[in-house]
């Protein structure tokens, strides 16, 4: 059963004369994994933002599992069971991790249940013998697990992830790519990334971002040798 | 997690029984009252500010407010039951108002407390412009900035004749404290107190896990409000007048130091920072040496630099280290027989 979970149609977003994102037509079919590559500034962040609601996209429309979403805000937009991860760390540094964990849970699920939950996810994360600590204090890797924890505690059916691996050590990568295969039994992935090695290792279909504009779009070993795709990436002019 | 809410709500009533009984062999009671009094509208701040991350410049407005809402009402019911209810309810619905605006248009912090301040400047404008006999609600006249004086105050509900003042007063304040404490202490456990916390500590991720922040921060500052309308109600009660003055800058900023000296994040300490200064200021007020604005000034310049997180978590952190330096022999009495 291969659902049409998130979809838009010629979204476009200009920051004045900048269009930072040009008529993207794009579609993810349920528990898909998708990985959305480009050099810096190609418009994957820009993208991003409009299907999150952190941005109202100046033309086009975002569908979500049939429904129109554009415009909405990014409560209403996650409230719909859809987890975002930001580019930049986004946590509440100065409460606990299993807080953090457990705030998440809380708004779909009563006390006791969040609770359970919370326990759960630490558990998996291997953050237990942290799970009093304050954010604030961890190291960059622990708080981007816990951000991980966070996005995934609620069973949402599409998550997606800016640079879930940036700044992160192998270890730490290697168990985020655990977790993110798990995550495609029950959910569509959406992941913003730089990291080659890391797109390698997890991708199959991946789409090209480049100008604002989807340059291809296809699996992960015929992009990889595209020649479109590594003058783009070296800056040479196709 | 229950039983240690049970112990913590035992703790709270044992402890504001000893001081609601103590207290008067210390200061006399007409004092105590306003320092009680003072103390609530610290509270109502510390509630939105140290817990809810919303600085607002004019909790005086609301503590105006609730204590004109109450005049104004008292003069024309002639009992006070209904007036104190109105003071809070008033209050409470004028903030939801005034923070939805400034919420749901998503307002930088700035912006809330360049309104905040400004809305209390009307208010304060507006009431000491009110000396005309055309400025009347029902039979009360709101006098401009000679104030309303003379309205019924507190009696027992039911009887208008049994006023309760003097000592009787101070004890319906501090009990009033005391079950406000409870009340913000539940709230704060609760997953909405906790969910507020997590809106101080970063909106956006809180909004990305799908809560609705404009939606929660509006109650929330609603019912700080509530709090500062109710000890504006029972200010009210203790002055028996109400002026503008009441909305006054001076009274804004005093809540504010209020808070940052007795330390923000936590309940007590705002309670302590505003009976504390208030009850030096009230000492001051009795000698003519020094302006006793110079030394209320001195004292936050000190507390930013010295102790900026107020005195409350200092004490707590003294306290800590405290314990941690009583446990330490234990524990070097048990090294040597692992060597």
């Amino acid at each position: 059963m291969a659902e049409t979970v998130l979809e838009t149609a010629g979204l476009t977003m200009r920051f004045g004369g900048v269009t930072a994102s040009d008529h993207v037509d794009f579609r993810l079919k349920s528990r898909e994994l998708r990985c959305l590559i480009g050099p810096n500034g190609a418009g994957k962040s820009t993208f991003f933002k409009c299907v999150t609601g952190l941005l109202t996209p100046s033309e086009g429309h975002v569908f979500m599992r049939g429904e129109e979403v554009t415009g909405w805000l990014p409560h209403q937009i996650a409230s719909l069971g859809v987890g975002i991860k930001t580019q930049t760390p986004n946590v509440l540094d100065s409460l606990s991790v299993h807080e953090n964990i457990w705030l998440a849970a809380r708004r779909f699920f009563d006390p006791a249940e969040a609770r359970d939950r919370a326990h759960a996810m630490i558990e998996r994360l291997a953050l237990g013998p942290i799970a009093r600590s304050e954010l604030g204090q961890l190291a960059h890797g622990e708080r981007q697990r816990v951000e991980l924890g966070i996005v995934t505690v609620a069973d949402p059916w599409l998550v997606l992830l800016d640079e879930p691996a940036a700044g992160m050590s192998a270890a730490d990568v290697e168990r985020m790519t655990g977790i993110i295969h798990d995550l495609t039994r029950s959910a569509a992935v959406v992941i913003v990334e730089h990291d080659m090695q890391f797109i390698r290792s997890i991708a199959e279909t991946v789409t090209v971002f480049h100008q604002g504009a989807v340059l291809m779009e296809d699996h992960v070993d015929r992009v990889m040798t595209d020649e479109t795709v590594r003058a783009v990436y070296l800056g040479k002019k196709a | 997690m229950g039983s240690s809410a049970t112990r913590e709500v035992v703790l709270i009533l044992i402890v504001s029984a000893l001081l609601i009984a103590g207290m008067p062999l210390l200061i006399g009671t007409y004092t105590l009252t306003v320092l009680v009094i003072y103390g609530m509208l610290g509270l109502s701040l510390g509630l939105i500010w140290g817990f809810g991350g919303i600085l607002c410049f004019g909790q005086a407005a609301f503590f105006g407010l609730g204590a004109y809402t109450y005049a104004i009402s008292a003069v024309n019911i002639g009992e006070s039951t209904l007036p104190m209810i109105l003071a809070v309810l008033v209050t409470a619905g004028f903030a939801a108002l005034l923070g939805a605006m400034m919420f749901y248009g998503r307002l930088g912090d700035v912006y809330l407390g360049v309104i905040t301040l400004v809305v209390t400047l009307i208010l304060f404008k507006f009431m000491n412009s009110t000396a005309g006999p055309q400025y009347v609600i029902g039979d009360a006249r709101l006098g401009g900035f000679n104030g309303i004086p003379g309205f019924q105050t507190l009696n027992v509900p039911g009887d208008p004749g049994a006023y309760i003042w003097g000592d009787s007063l101070y004890y319906v304040c501090a009990v009033a404290l005391a079950v406000v404490f409870l009340l913000v202490s539940w709230l704060l456990r609760s997953s909405f107190g906790r969910i507020a916390v997590g809106i101080r500590e970063n909106e956006t991720r809180m909004a990305l896990m799908g809560y609705d922040v404009a939606a929660r921060k509006t109650v929330l500052f609603s019912i700080g409000a509530a709090i500062a309308g109710l000890s504006g109600a029972l200010f009210a009660n203790w002055a028996e007048i109400v002026t503008p003055t009441l909305f006054s800058l001076g009274q804004s900023a005093e809540i504010i130091i209020w808070c940052i000296v007795g330390g923000l994040g936590t309940r007590l300490g705002p309670i302590l920072g505003a009976a504390g200064l208030a009850y030096l200021k009230f000492m001051l007020g009795q000698q003519s040496a020094i302006d006793n604005t110079l030394i209320m000034g001195l004292v936050l310049v000190l507390f930013v630099l010295f102790l900026p997180g107020g005195l409350v978590p200092a004490v707590a952190s003294l306290w800590a280290a405290g314990g941690r330096l009583r446990r330490r022999p234990v524990r070097r009495m048990r090294r040597p027989r692992h060597g």
